[in-house]
């Protein structure tokens, strides 16, 4: 059947100008969002600029706007929309668009890294495995769906207004080694979100579980931080018992 | 714009990242990716990764090790093997150790599950082998590894391709790239390179793999001189989503998950009586063609069903989560009511480029080293996958010999200087990138790639013979000469992806000649080389590698021995 897909387009190296070109692809139903894409690409207009890779929803590479809402192409199908197959294909919001629908990624990836996203644990190592009680691994299981796809930071309103905002999946990536109970430093970690710059710039808009692809709750993994910043706000201020 | 380090890791997946970390410090490193480095495929990987923990139930390194000679169809090198199966208890311990979340047994320790081939006591039963993060574990382990890069602060290049490989009289010392946000063409000085840029899925139609699985490191040694080895060897994964490849883990059939004919059947009790569902990848992939061939293919189609329908919620939303999403979003099944529509996807080169089993590329027979060239992964021969890979052994193929050909380097780095480059080969690769753009030919990279695909997948997947492979040879020789007449739409220098495409498309090419010539040649049955007119394994003739090199006269073959240490070729039953 016939689809009708208007795509963002710009170019640097153009006119300076960004706009709108529309294509007719001949799709299928079950076909994904960027399936059509890639034949725009193959058959019909080989400058369109996107990122893909896996075409399953694991990789991260092709989150973007569809018909007004940040999807991951590889994960929509056809079928999925109910807009007479009229499709408007737009970069991600939030990033500076780099050719097409293709975003700069530094700023999100610098987040990243300031939540220093590897497990900390000074102890020595034994010689098999550490120990980890299986309800705590599973406690931060869904936090391990991340993709970094960058949707939920793209989609966040506090994110678009406060550019020094951690944002939703650097806090994400905070809360998995918060929780991990073989990381050590969960006091320092803490300490590094507490501020309107980390996890209280969250206002539980609800956006970023809204768009995940991965179905994550980011709100609420957002919240569990933010319930044991005032656990130990109040442990500090309680008054030390006798002894 | 030049630049100059030690070391120059080409691929941000697991093998790379490994190799990156345990050089770490001790040298300049560079690590170089098409795509970044969390994009990569690795991340794909979704069952676990084998080692004889023990963990659940008894089990030996030694029966690892027999489990993966006896799955490879004795074409593995039971050297590299018997490292590979004895390193794997540390390698799993260390990547706990560096933080990767698996799943945990009651006691707290690392879980683990039944995987296609592995068995107790040589054969006996399936064991459970497969250390998981649910069915994400490669995804959990490429971030784990990415995140330990940044923290040692490795120099990352992303979105750049490789073009070529600078060889100075057999020496390997650097390569010439182009980054995709600039169009820009670098030159990388190295004492050392290692390719680690993963599988080449795409020369099939139907694959599990990604876009940026164009088997690049492959092509680019292969242009540069180095062999590359049993690249007939394809697996098909039996378990990809109907029509559309993607990848349902055997981790679904480890979990107790079973195939089913029209009629219901349980059609694996009849293959393999001892194993059943857990045969390896090779053998059940050839079992589902063959009920298709015998009309027990569902509704009469070419695809069979895996039904999951009696694991229970709590398997399923533990364990399987990735893969009931799968269903769910590209078949529209709900996998906890109703059967998935399978059947064999692309999904893995056992074949690539011969290295030793420190990673060292080696140009012929007798295991002579090309100086300066490393390789690890799926992009690499080692060979410990011979004939057919089973699961669980990939992701720790690319961890053992990814840190392995560190260590390699490490040492090498040591009474290594940087070679003179002689020749231009950034003017070379610029005057190449030119030409391209310049081109006014007709031929689309889009059209040509299809064509491609499609008849591998028609002649040279699961059943080959000799007419379909030397019809095949030709379409690929024509379908070359009209590569050289693509005409480029995108002639800007910002993400050109019809440029990215072109050259892609120039190393499908160049490994779908090879896989052919190796199938042709290749005049038994063994693994995943199912030759219809060679039904059986002919040890006499054919237990050995097969090799090919690049050369102007077109592809040579030639032969590499199998080394065997303790394990006899016998009949493959289970």
């Amino acid at each position: 059947m016939k689809c009708t897909f208007i795509v963002y387009r710009y170019d640097p190296e153009g006119d300076g100008q960004s706009g709108y070109q529309e294509y007719q692809v001949d799709a299928e139903p079950t076909d994904k969002i960027v399936d059509c894409l890639n034949r725009i690409r193959w058959e019909l207009d080989p400058t369109l600029a996107f990122r893909a890779s896996c075409v399953h929803g694991i990789c991260g590479s092709c989150a973007m706007v569809i018909n007004g809402k940040v999807e991951l192409a590889c994960q929509k199908l056809v079928r999925d929309f109910k807009t007479a197959n009229n499709f408007v294909i737009e970069p991600l919001p939030a990033f500076e668009v780099i050719k097409d629908l293709v975003v700069d990624l530094a700023p999100f990836f610098d987040k990243h890294r300031a939540v220093k996203p590897y497990l900390q644990n000074e102890a020595a190592a034994p010689e098999a495995e550490r120990l980890q009680d299986a309800e705590n691994q599973q406690s931060f299981e869904t936090a391990l769906r991340c993709i970094l796809c960058a949707s939920c930071t793209s989609a966040c309103p506090i994110t678009r207004a406060n550019p020094d905002y951690l944002g939703p999946a650097a806090l994400l990536r905070a809360y998995r080694y918060i929780s991990d109970s073989r990381d050590t430093e969960t006091d320092e970690r803490l300490a590094a979100v507490d501020s309107e710059d980390g996890v209280w710039g969250c206002k539980s808009m609800w956006w970023c579980t809204d768009v995940c692809p991965k179905g994550i709750p980011v709100t609420k993994c957002l919240a569990q931080i933010k319930r044991l910043l005032k656990q130990k706000e109040k442990a500090a201020s309680r008054p030390s018992g006798p002894g | 714009m030049e630049h100059q380090f030690d070391a120059v890791i080409v691929g941000a997946g697991l093998a790379g990242l490994r190799a990156a970390i345990e050089l770490g410090s001790n040298a300049r490193v560079a690590v170089i990716s098409k795509v970044f480095a969390t994009r990569s495929h690795s991340g794909a990987a979704q069952g676990g990764i084998g080692a004889a923990l023990g963990n659940e139930e008894e089990d030996r390194w030694e029966w690892h090790a027999f489990d993966t000679v006896k799955g490879s169809d004795y074409l593995g090198d039971q050297d590299a093997i018997e490292i590979m199966a004895k390193d794997a208890i540390r390698t799993v311990y260390e990547l706990e150790h560096l933080g990767v979340p698996f799943n945990r047994t009651a006691e707290g320790k690392i879980a683990q599950r039944p995987f296609g081939g592995h068995t107790r006591n040589f054969g006996e039963a399936p064991v459970k082998r497969a250390c998981f993060a649910a069915d994400r574990t490669g995804r959990v382990i490429l971030d784990t590894l990415w995140e330990q890069s940044l923290q040692r602060g490795i120099e990352f290049y992303d979105e750049f391709h490789v073009l070529s490989l600078i060889v100075e009289d057999g020496v390997c010392c650097g390569l010439v790239a182009y980054e995709l946000a600039t169009g820009r063409i670098h030159t990388f000085r190295c004492k050392a390179l290692l390719l680690a840029t993963g599988g080449a899925g795409k020369i099939y139609k139907t694959t599990s793999n990604a876009l940026a699985s164009t088997g690049d490191g492959m092509a680019l040694a292969y242009q540069a001189g180095a062999p590359l080895e049993d690249m007939e060897f394809v697996q098909f994964h039996p378990t990809g989503i109907y029509k559309l490849g993607i990848l349902i883990s055997e981790a679904a059939r480890g979990e107790g998950g079973v195939l089913r004919n029209n009629a219901g059947e349980r059609f694996m009790e009849r293959y393999a009586p001892v194993i059943k569902d857990l045969a390896p990848r090779d053998m059940i992939a050839r079992c589902i063609l063959e009920e298709v061939r015998a009309g027990r293919g569902i509704d009469g189609k070419d695809y069979v069903h895996l039904d999951l329908t009696h694991l229970g919620a709590e398997v399923i939303g533990a364990k399987l989560v990735e893969i009931i999403e799968f269903a769910k979003t590209y078949a529209g099944v709900d996998a906890a009511k109703a059967p998935i529509p399978v059947q064999p996807t692309c999904h893995y080169m056992m074949g690539g480029i011969a290295t030793d089993a420190d990673g060292r590329v080696i140009i012929d027979e007798n295991n002579t080293p090309f100086r300066g060239l490393f390789a690890a992964g799926e992009c690499a021969c080692v060979s410990v996958h011979g004939a057919n890979r089973l699961g669980c052994n990939s992701l720790l193929d690319t961890l053992v010999f990814g840190r392995r050909s560190g260590i390699a380097i490490r040492k090498f780095l040591k009474d290594a200087a940087h070679t003179d480059i002689t020749s231009d080969p950034a003017s070379d690769a610029a005057h190449r990138i030119s030409e391209l753009k310049a081109g006014d030919g007709k031929e689309k990279s889009g059209a040509i790639a299809a064509e491609l695909q499609a008849v591998m997948m028609e002649n040279v997947s699961v059943f080959r013979q000799a007419s379909g492979l030397r019809a095949t040879l030709d379409t690929i020789r024509d379908l070359r000469g009209r590569w050289t007449r693509i005409g480029l739409a995108d002639k800007g220098n910002c993400f050109n992806r019809d440029l990215l495409d072109a050259l892609e498309l120039g190393h499908l090419l160049d490994l779908a000649e090879t896989i052919t010539m190796g199938a042709l040649y290749r005049e038994e049955s063994r693994g995943a080389h199912s030759r219809e007119d060679f039904p059986d394994r002919n040890d006499g003739r054919f237990l050995h590698h097969t090799m090919v090199r690049h050369s102007d006269e077109g592809p040579q073959i030639f032969q590499k021995p199998v080394t065997i240490t303790r394990y006899q070729p016998k009949e493959r039953k289970y």
